[in-house]
């Protein structure tokens, strides 16, 4: 049995698709550089502002202009480069030729054989390693409009318009090995290097934006054997499409060659709302983009300081702040706590938090289901989150009671959780009062208490839960449990 | 009034020195072009009302005792593929008439800062593309000297302009020759400098790799003033020298006592037997001066014509594919873009430029890359190689600029490979990326001009003049 | 199809022609033929060259990492550049459907 050259991984048994098929995916995401100005000119790079107003001689592509790269925007690529381990080289830039209305020049200038990043790696969180091929510099375009027809897209429309305040953003296009077996571990892929990007600083990396644009290659085939034919899928704006996008080219292709069909080399569109892939173009030899070196241009070759400095640099990045946040809180790398709170870049906040002398496991949950959509660096004051963390470690607050000021902490961007407590009439129970309220608990489910004195302890929900009403929320969860144990003996 | 120097050099210091107004030089120029540019045809546009206006602000500041430029009130005519703010840019091709740019060529700013006045933009084979200046959309330039004969080309109307009388100074481009052989066909001197040293910021391209902005003048002193004046790094050109502007006027009159001037014995042949006597009248004159001729091989010379056909088009058929009808320029409607992009392009290029985009396309596709264009690319380099070898034994080189004299319209214009032929001895100098200039050296065939071609080394423009410079002393002497 | 010895054929320069965007008619197509074939005739002069161990030279003069500083220059004049375009419109440029065209 031969296996790919193109990857030496093999998918797990858990990890293979019905009928011993072996889902194969490479991803290219392109994503747009955080710099001030353009890649090749000083335009400003910025999104959403009027039509061709971002334009200069450069951006436009009028006669006599020329490219002249932008220093910043090596950095963000080496700076890439860097965390995703690849190897930084000297390199050069190429014209790739084509017509395109939002592609002024008529040629993209990209990299072609000799990229700035090569031979690269990034680690899933869940531990597979997943190669990276090379990360290279190239343009962006312009964008264009579909009037009239009754989509809004190409086809049927009775013109178009073009604004080129995106032509000439500086891009890195950072392309995997097909190493990625299941679409479970494209999205943590996608989702890791979004962390990365952010993390260092190099975009802000969001897909519903278009600042950050994933391409997935994808084919199947029996392990063993060479792949599959692939087909490119675009359009695939969020993680959760990616994943939908993958399992649906996965089954259609399957339910061709199982059928006795053969799959056609092509470029697929996923349409989100109908939930499939349909047919953009079939890659045909016409696909000449006459590749050869940019001669505007001379050979970019990264001095060895240079290099240094951008890894001296390097802020921690996902892996190393998932390490230190197990640390900080006692939770596992892989819990989901950790993940999440680091993808969204909100290591440091929790840390803050704990600097402030929070308590680290309820900072870090509290960050969790709280901050879903707070960023990086959340409104609510790591101050103020890190007295509500005190507040309910000592039992001064339920943890239901908890949640509660969390919310208006979270909507006011911050304030005092004891101040928000006493408005809202939430007191620390006297101990005394749950004991009591235990007592009458037990009294009132006899069976669950007698399962629960017998070892079960999964009958002492119910008790807790009756206490819970019975107090209105106001009682610790963990007192309750305390008082019950005490009065098993 | 006061008589109108004829040198650019001349009309800045009798206008510093208020001998003579801007306006009274500017008219004088003017005049000129009124009574011959219809014979001609060296301008695809004149600038007359600019161009007193500019006069007369150099006379107000002259007047006010403000300070002015080194070439103040000296009149310069731009070849039309230098972009000019708001001035039409056409490149003599249909696709761009009317083409006014939002913005001016670094060589074209820096010509103003330096009180220079454009007296109009000059005809050109389209594109840049072509040696007789008869593939211009616009019409042919006819040679000042004998209006039968074409001006070489590509720059033909800049070397016309300046052979007629209508300009003491223009600019010209040259990818394979563009500047040196028409300077040789009018009988005027002509530089391309090395390549870098000028920006190319504003020259609509032909072959990025090549293509070099340089003077036209009827001195080798005016043509060193000129070269400073618009040399020195330009940050808006990667490929500028990080350098300043060199000194070069006093090269000039230095004299070549002592240099070695390389005669190649291996040169290729199909000059014209009155152009090879002129050459050798060169060396003698050389010699007696104080020069040792010293003989060379450049083995690959002969294949630089195939290389510049594959490289120059290769990069011409990238450079123009920005000519698609979106943006600027002509558009020829149609139902869809890619239906319009085919007709706005047959529509607007001109025969020549579509056989180098369709050559340079087919050297670049897949499949022929390494047999072509990479091919050519290891072949520049060899060409290369030979000069450093040369230049180890040579301060410059010396030999004919073209191998015939300007030819009768008509003669080569159905014959692309007779034409191409023309720049046999200029484009290994562009493919080398080496300075070299031509002077005018006596005449040839039909009492027709000829240009002996002076070739220095990178960065060896200060020799190059001194040798030039010589050159035009002895030249009074020769027939 | 060997490369060099061989002369370009009517349907290398209506390929190319396509590829260039050049709309060419089938006269044309022959006229462009014979004088290309004629040119690239005299190409094949170089492949008598020993060329093993040639570097290519893409760059006439040796530089290296050339680069600007990232900072914004002013714009360009958005009504004077859409008043140069053959049609505009909304302040975008306008063109024909896009379809026949890759992506």
């Amino acid at each position: 049995m031969t296996q790919d050259p193109l990857s030496s991984i093999i998918a797990t048994e858990a990890q293979m698709l019905e009928g011993g098929w072996e889902l194969i995916v490479g991803l290219e995401v392109h994503v747009e550089l955080a710099t001030k100005t353009k890649l090749f000119s000083g335009s400003p790079n910025h999104f959403g502002d009027e039509p061709n107003t971002n334009i200069d001689p450069v951006t436009l592509g009028l006669p006599g202009a020329l490219p002249v790269l932008n220093k910043q925007a090596v950095e963000l690529a080496m700076r890439i480069g860097v965390a995703l381990n690849c190897s930084i080289q000297p390199c050069i830039f190429h014209r790739k030729n084509y017509f395109y209305p939002d592609m002024p020049k008529a040629y993209q200038i990209s990299q072609y054989d000799i990229p700035l990043n090569i031979d690269g790696f990034l680690v899933l969180p869940s531990g597979t390693r997943i190669g990276v091929e090379r990360a290279h510099l190239e343009e962006d375009t312009g964008k264009s409009t579909h009037v009239g027809g009754a989509t809004g897209r190409i086809h049927g429309s009775d013109y178009s318009l073009i604004d080129f305040n995106r032509a000439g953003v500086p891009l890195v296009e950072i392309v995997s090995r097909p190493d990625i077996r299941t679409s479970e571990h494209a999205k943590e892929y996608v989702a890791e290097l979004r962390a990365i990007l952010e993390v260092i600083g190099a975009s802000d990396a969001k897909m519903e934006e278009g600042s950050m644009r994933v391409d997935a290659n994808v084919s199947v085939h029996k392990p063993g054997t060479m792949f599959g034919t692939r087909c490119e899928i675009k359009n695939v704006n969020s993680i959760r499409a990616l994943g939908r996008a993958i399992d649906y080219e996965a089954r259609r292709q399957i339910d061709v060659l199982d059928s006795g069909g053969t799959i056609r080399q092509e470029t697929r569109h996923w349409d989100d709302a109908e939930g499939r892939t349909h047919t953009l173009r079939v890659k045909e030899d016409a696909d000449d983009y006459r590749y050869f070196p940019e001669p505007d241009l001379v050979p970019l070759a990264p001095s060895a300081e240079w290099v240094q400095a951008v890894r001296d640099n390097l802020p921690m990045l996902p892996a190393a702040r998932r390490t230190a946040l197990s640390a900080l809180t006692g939770y596992d790398t892989q819990s989901e706590a950790v993940i999440v709170v680091v993808e969204r870049g909100q290591h440091d906040y929790v840390q803050a938090v704990v600097d402030a002398g929070g308590d680290a496991v309820r900072a870090l949950i509290y960050v969790q289901q709280g901050f879903a959509d707070a960023g990086p660096v959340p409104a609510v004051p790591a101050d103020d989150l890190a007295k509500l963390t005190v507040l309910e470690r000592d039992a001064k607050l339920s943890a239901t009671q908890a949640k509660t000021v969390l919310a208006e902490l979270v909507e006011h961007g911050g304030g005092d959780a004891a101040a928000i407590a006493a408005a809202k009439g939430f007191e620390a129970m006297d101990t005394s009062a749950v004991e009591a309220m235990v007592d009458e608990a037990i009294a009132a489910d006899p069976g669950a208490w007698a399962k629960y004195m017998a070892g079960d302890e999964k009958a002492s929900g119910a008790i807790v839960g009756r206490v819970m009403k019975a107090s209105q929320g106001k009682a610790d969860g963990k007192i309750v449990t305390a008082i019950m144990q005490s009065r098993r003996g | 009034m006061a008589t109108i120097p004829t040198t650019a050099s001349g009309i800045a210091a009798a206008i510093a020195s208020k001998q003579i107004s801007a306006r009274e030089v500017i008219d004088s120029y003017l005049a000129q072009i009124t009574a011959r540019e219809t014979d001609i045809h060296a301008f695809n546009l004149v600038t007359a009302d600019a161009a007193r206006a500019h006069a007369d602000a150099i006379d107000a500041d002259i007047a006010a005792g403000r300070p002015i430029g080194p070439l103040a009130g000296v009149p310069i005519a731009i070849k039309d593929n230098l972009c000019t703010h708001g001035i039409e840019t056409t490149c003599s091709s249909k696709i761009l008439e009317g083409w006014k740019p939002p913005y001016d060529a670094t060589v074209v700013s820096r010509l103003r800062d330096a009180g220079a006045i454009m007296v109009g933009k000059t005809n050109l084979d389209e594109f840049a593309m072509g040696s007789s200046t008869e593939n211009s959309a616009f019409g042919p330039t006819r040679n000042p000297l004998d209006t039968s004969r074409v001006p070489g080309g590509s720059s033909g109307g800049s070397a016309a302009a300046v052979a007629a009388g209508f300009a003491p100074v223009s600019l010209g481009s040259d990818t394979g020759g563009s500047i040196r052989q028409p300077a040789a066909m009018c009988g005027v001197v002509g530089v391309k400098p090395t390549y870098g040293l000028v920006s190319r910021y504003g020259l609509c391209a032909y072959a990025s790799s090549l293509d070099q902005v340089g003077p036209f003048a009827t001195t080798v002193a005016d043509a060193a003033l000129i070269t400073e004046a618009i040399a020195g790094h330009d940050a808006m050109d990667s490929t500028s020298i990080p350098q300043p502007a060199p000194a070069l006027v006093a090269s000039v009159s230095q004299g070549v006592a002592g240099m070695r001037i390389g005669r190649v014995t291996d040169l290729p042949a199909g000059a014209e037997p009155e152009v090879i006597a002129r050459l050798n009248e060169a060396f003698a004159a050389l010699e007696s001066a104080g020069a040792t001729i010293v003989d060379i091989t450049l083995p690959s010379l002969s294949y630089a014509l195939t290389a510049y056909y594959l490289i120059a088009p290769a990069e011409a058929s990238s450079n123009l594919a920005r000519y698609d009808g979106v943006r600027y320029g002509l558009r020829v409607n149609a139902v869809d873009t890619n239906s319009m992009y085919g007709a706005t392009r047959a529509a607007g290029f001109g025969d020549e430029v579509k056989r180098r985009i369709m050559l340079g396309t087919y050297a670049l596709s897949a499949g022929y890359y390494d047999a072509y264009y990479g091919k050519a690319l290891k072949v520049r380099r060899l060409i290369a190689e030979d000069f450093e070898r040369a230049y180890a034994q040579v301060d410059v080189i010396l030999t004919p600029t073209s191998p015939v004299v300007a030819f009768p319209f008509g003669d080569k214009v159905d014959d692309p490979m007779a034409m191409y032929l023309c720049d046999i001895y200029t484009i290994p100098t562009n493919l080398a990326g080496h300075p070299a200039m031509s002077v005018p050296f006596g005449t040839g065939a039909h009492g027709m001009p000829v240009g002996i071609q002076v070739l220095a080394p990178a960065l060896g423009e200060a020799p190059m003049f001194r040798v030039g410079g010589a050159l035009e002393n002895a030249a009074g002497g020769v027939k | 199809m060997s490369p060099s010895g061989t002369p370009i054929s009517a349907a290398d320069v209506a390929k190319v022609a396509r590829l260039a965007r050049l709309d060419i008619d089938e006269a044309n197509v022959a006229h462009f033929t014979e004088q290309l074939a004629k040119v690239m005739g005299h190409f094949s002069d170089i492949d008598a060259l020993d060329l093993s161990g040639v570097g290519p030279m893409t760059q006439p003069f040796p530089l290296v990492n050339v680069l600007r500083e990232d900072v914004e220059q002013p714009c360009l004049d958005t009504d004077e550049v859409l008043a140069a375009a053959p049609s505009s419109d909304q302040r975008r440029f306008r063109v024909p459907p896009i379809i026949g065209l890759d992506d």
